[in-house]
């Protein structure tokens, strides 16, 4: 225990394979402790301890029994460094003692350290283990593991052939992995023939994940495009206003959310997980409130005159940059996720981001929102019919001015919730809303000025684009390509992909 | 030859004459060439704060050369152009004595030729590609084989987890592309084959990692340990760890070793999911010694926020403005020719225990430190260089490199050659 504290990296690595060969189980938390930074020593007496933050003090453990002994100034204790390697070796130390875990994850997070160290020595208790095992995505992981320490270590020829048969039917890029070095390196030729043919078949099921995981991230790309994208639609498709500060909106909703989870931060921290859905009105509001001044202030005595509105437009978001740059300091902001959109589920052999899945379904019910308000609502009406014949629709005693207003409201308001969905996976900085401009206007002419369906095809067919061009021609080629083609079909459909017709069109 | 001796010569009386003029008034005036606003504002307004305090605390001990310093701020707000411009102001029409600024390679290119125009005295404090040294600039922050050689050594060593496959992900442009193909020389050097090695660039800001981190972990399976050296710059970082962390992709399995990211990067990110991921710098806040306390505790008085963090290009611009400062008091006075003599064997004391010197290519020598990422945002130093390492202006591993020797002293006199400028003027036996 003490030679865990002194000595040097390798020192520790010895004492940490001792502790894991004693087998016994009150080492797990001093383990545990170590891994997480919290194995500390007193500077007094050179005593190893377990250390929990208290405030701002620190809570002394008695690594043995357990048993608190006190507290301590944070200076008083010196913790005990980790590197990866020291990591690694803790991890798979753990991985020994904790097959029979009463928790189903500790048992799978073991299986797992064995399947990486492929310790021949735990094969007995691994076979114990899936004995007692009773949740059969444990047990499945546990075979994986007693598997690979066959496959590379047994020094039966024809059992380490069966393990790779086994082996077969865990098709993930560790196996992979690990075929591939026994294909190369084992001493039986029928052995490493097995490997090479599993070590295909393999491959052949990973380059089908792998499509799917390019649809997953290709429609995970779009639907931030879209977010991005559709109150532009409405903004500039539907009003004709070309709003170079649209990013802004978006920026605007980031740093709402980032207020709001501030205000949960300081008065309801236990509600933190909850803040993020009370930033989606609150940001709606903000932004939607800005967006109607700016059109009442600046945009309504610049309708029919494009280049002084995009002059107008780009000098205002400018503008407001900077504010937010005074007001909130030029560094990032850090927004947290709450953690139900953070973490990973695993599906096969993809990860799919929690966050990532969210902000799909997110924008999916956004854009239905959006569709019902314009189709089924009394301003929905309106608004299509001031867009579509601005005199007639005044002669029929609608008040142009209000709904332009409104619609200018609605489509900055969108651009703020679409600013809280990317407060979760970009950073939330003063420059956020302009990386997301060029992409939005790119979206919406490619999908056909003034139609939200066009949107949506436009969104999810440049993500999907851009994602699958991504692995052969790498990120920037792939932006490029992505223009050339979209400036090549402009030429061919001036009014993109879902053009609209008829006589409005033609003024 | 001889007639543009003459010309230097004459531009120097005339320049030393206009600085004498400036030495008139009360003030030396120092210029500070940072980005307010802008993409670079999130790095550099920090730089701009720690050029004020340095100024306030060099005043309170009295000035320089009796009198006060004065620093002139200007805001060339991201925009390389805007730079060479502002730069030009504050030499000409400020006559500044000395400039501390830029952050970006594109930005110290564009100002580059206009103070050499102006013989100027630039102390850029930033860790960059290496592959240049100027007369007119003094480069504070790491070269290199200061920072990039060290790390890499470093992960392939068994203490760093004996790595043998490698992936290279940077922002496209010339910091990264240049580090890469000196690294990517070095790697063969070392005899890492070509299908080992992993090259990816991505655009400034960019936010979408799904495909990249995804495809890292495909070249992580082939049954070697792979390492990650990320020179992605500025904000697309976040985006970039919070994918890393999301993916679940552990540090003692796939380490991340960045050089563009420190104490001020991370304080946007939680970071308790990527604890033991890597940076290699030549300082780090954590180093626990007194005068980096001193410094610490400087700072958060200065600024009146205890939270607020110090990194590396910090120190760097710390030790630049002394060195500065000495080289004046011993010259005494601002003269741009005489201050640059004396800059050549300059110490100064680093932050983190240690004496950085001032070479005659204009680079320092630095101890090199690796640290890894802590869950309250701060780095633990794991490894560090027994001593400090000299920066090399021109890299070894770059054939046409190799040959370039950078000294600014007789008989040399040159930042690219590969002979002395007066090497025939030498008698033998010197």
């Amino acid at each position: 225990m003490q030679q865990l504290a002194d000595g040097d990296f390798a020192a520790k690595i010895a004492a940490v394979e001792a502790l894991a060969a004693t087998g016994d189980p009150r080492s797990v938390p001093v383990l545990d402790a170590m891994i997480a930074g919290r194995l500390a020593v007193r500077s007094a007496d050179r005593r190893v301890l377990i250390t929990e933050p208290r405030g701002l003090v620190l809570l002394l453990i008695d690594p043995l029994t357990e048993v608190e002994i006190g507290e301590a100034e944070k200076a008083a204790v010196e913790p005990i460094t980790v590197n990866n390697r020291l990591r690694g070796a803790l991890r798979g130390a753990l991985g020994g003692l904790t097959l029979l875990s009463p928790s189903a994850d500790r048992r799978r997070e073991a299986a797992d350290a064995v399947f990486r160290t492929r310790e021949m020595a735990l094969l007995p208790l691994l076979e114990k283990a899936i004995a007692r095992e009773t949740d059969d995505s444990v047990r499945k992981r546990m075979q994986r593991a007693v598997a690979a320490v066959q496959a590379q270590s047994s020094a039966d020829a024809g059992q380490r052939s069966t393990a790779i048969a086994v082996l077969a039917d865990f098709a993930d890029p560790d196996v992979r992995s690990l075929l591939a070095g026994i294909a190369a390196a084992d001493a039986d030729p029928a052995v490493r023939a097995a490997a090479l043919e599993v070590q295909q078949r393999v491959e052949q099921r990973l380059a089908i994940w792998g499509v799917l995981g390019n649809v997953f991230q290709g429609i995970s790309l779009g639907s931030v495009l879209l977010l991005a994208a559709v109150g532009l639609a409405i903004t500039f498709g539907v009003m004709g206003v070309i709003n170079m500060a649209h990013g802004e909106m978006v920026m605007l909703g980031a740093y709402t959310t980032f207020v709001v989870q501030d205000l949960f931060r300081t008065h309801a921290p236990a509600a933190f997980d909850v803040s993020v859905l009370v930033a989606i009105p609150a940001a709606f509001v903000v932004t939607a409130l800005i967006g109607i001044a700016i059109e009442r202030g600046i945009i309504r005595f610049l309708y029919g005159r494009p280049l002084e509105t995009l002059l107008a437009t780009w000098g205002l978001s400018l503008v407001l940059q900077q504010a937010v740059r005074t007001i909130f300091g030029p560094s990032n902001r850090e927004v947290g996720n709450p953690s139900w959109m953070s973490g990973a589920l695993d599906l096969g052999v993809l990860t799919l981001t929690y966050n990532r899945i969210w902000i799909i379904v997110f924008s999916a019910i956004v854009f239905a929102a959006l569709m019902l308000l314009i189709r089924a609502s009394a301003f929905g009406l309106e608004m299509r019919a001031v867009t579509q014949n601005r005199r007639m629709a005044a002669a029929m005693g609608i008040r142009t001015g209000r709904v332009d207003a409104l619609t200018f409201g609605l489509g900055s308001g969108i651009a703020g919730i679409a600013g809280v969905a990317l407060s979760q996976i970009d950073n939330v900085s003063p420059n956020l809303g302009q990386s997301y401009i060029i992409d939005s206007f790119m979206v919406v002419v490619f999908g056909g000025v003034g139609n939200l369906w066009g949107t949506l095809v436009g969104a999810l067919s440049l993500g999907l684009a851009n994602k699958f061009l991504e692995p052969y021609a790498g990120a920037v080629l792939a932006k490029i390509f992505i223009l050339v083609a979209i400036i090549l079909f402009i030429q061919k459909r001036p009014r993109g992909l879902f053009a609209l017709k008829g006589r409005a069109v033609e003024n | 030859m001889k007639k543009t001796l003459a010309a230097l010569g004459v531009a120097g009386i005339l320049l030393s004459g206009g600085l004498s003029r400036a030495e008139a008034q009360e003030t030396i005036k120092v210029g500070v060439l940072h980005s307010l606003s802008g993409t670079m504002a999130i790095s550099e307004t920090t730089l701009k704060d720690v050029m004020l305090m340095l100024v306030e605390d060099q005043n309170k001990k009295g000035g320089l050369l009796g009198k006060k310093l004065e620093p002139v701020v200007v805001d060339p707000a991201s925009n390389w152009p805007l730079f060479a411009e502002k730069a030009r102001e504050l030499l000409q029409k400020d006559k500044v004595a000395a400039v501390f600024g830029c952050w970006t390679s594109v930005s110290r290119k564009s100002v580059l030729p206009v103070f050499e125009e102006l013989n100027g005295l630039l102390f850029y404090p930033v860790q960059y590609e290496g592959e240049e040294s100027s007369r007119n600039v003094f480069y504070t922050g790491a070269a290199p084989n200061q920072q990039a050689i060290p790390a890499v050594e470093y992960l392939m060593s068994a203490e760093g987890g004996g790595a043998q496959r490698w992936v290279l992900l940077g922002t496209d442009y010339v910091y990264p592309r240049t580090t890469n193909k000196i690294l990517r020389a070095f790697l063969k050097s070392k005899g890492v084959a070509e299908a080992d090695i992993m090259e990816n660039y991505t655009p400034f800001g960019h936010s979408d990692w799904q495909t990249i981190v995804a495809d890292v972990k495909k070249f992580a399976s082939a049954g070697k340990k792979t390492a990650v050296v990320s020179t992605i710059n500025g904000d697309a970082n976040v985006p970039f760890y919070k994918e890393l962390a999301n993916q679940g992709i552990k540090a003692d399995e796939i380490p991340v070793v960045a050089f563009s990211v420190g104490e001020e990067e991370l304080a946007g990110i939680d970071t308790a999911p990527l604890v033991g991921h890597l940076a290699a710098w030549n300082y780090f806040m954590s180093v626990d010694t007194p005068a980096n306390k001193d410094f610490i505790k400087n700072w958060h008085a200065f600024i009146k926020n205890p939270k607020r963090v110090t990194n590396d290009p910090m120190e760097a611009h710390f030790i630049g403005f002394n060195m500065w400062v000495q080289a004046v008091q011993q010259a005494g006075t601002t003269n741009v020719d005489a201050v640059r003599q004396a800059m050549y064997g300059q110490k100064v004391k680093n932050l983190t225990g240690g004496t950085a010197e001032m070479h005659v290519n204009h680079h320092l020598s630095k101890p090199v430190l690796i640290g890894e990422i802590q869950p309250n945002g701060q780095f633990q130093v794991v490894w560090q260089t027994k001593g400090e390492v000299v920066g090399d202006a021109w890299s070894n591993f770059i054939p046409e490199s190799a040959k370039l020797t950078a000294d600014w002293t007789y008989p040399w006199v040159c930042g690219n050659c590969e002979k002395p400028k007066f090497g025939a003027a030498v008698p033998a036996g010197l």
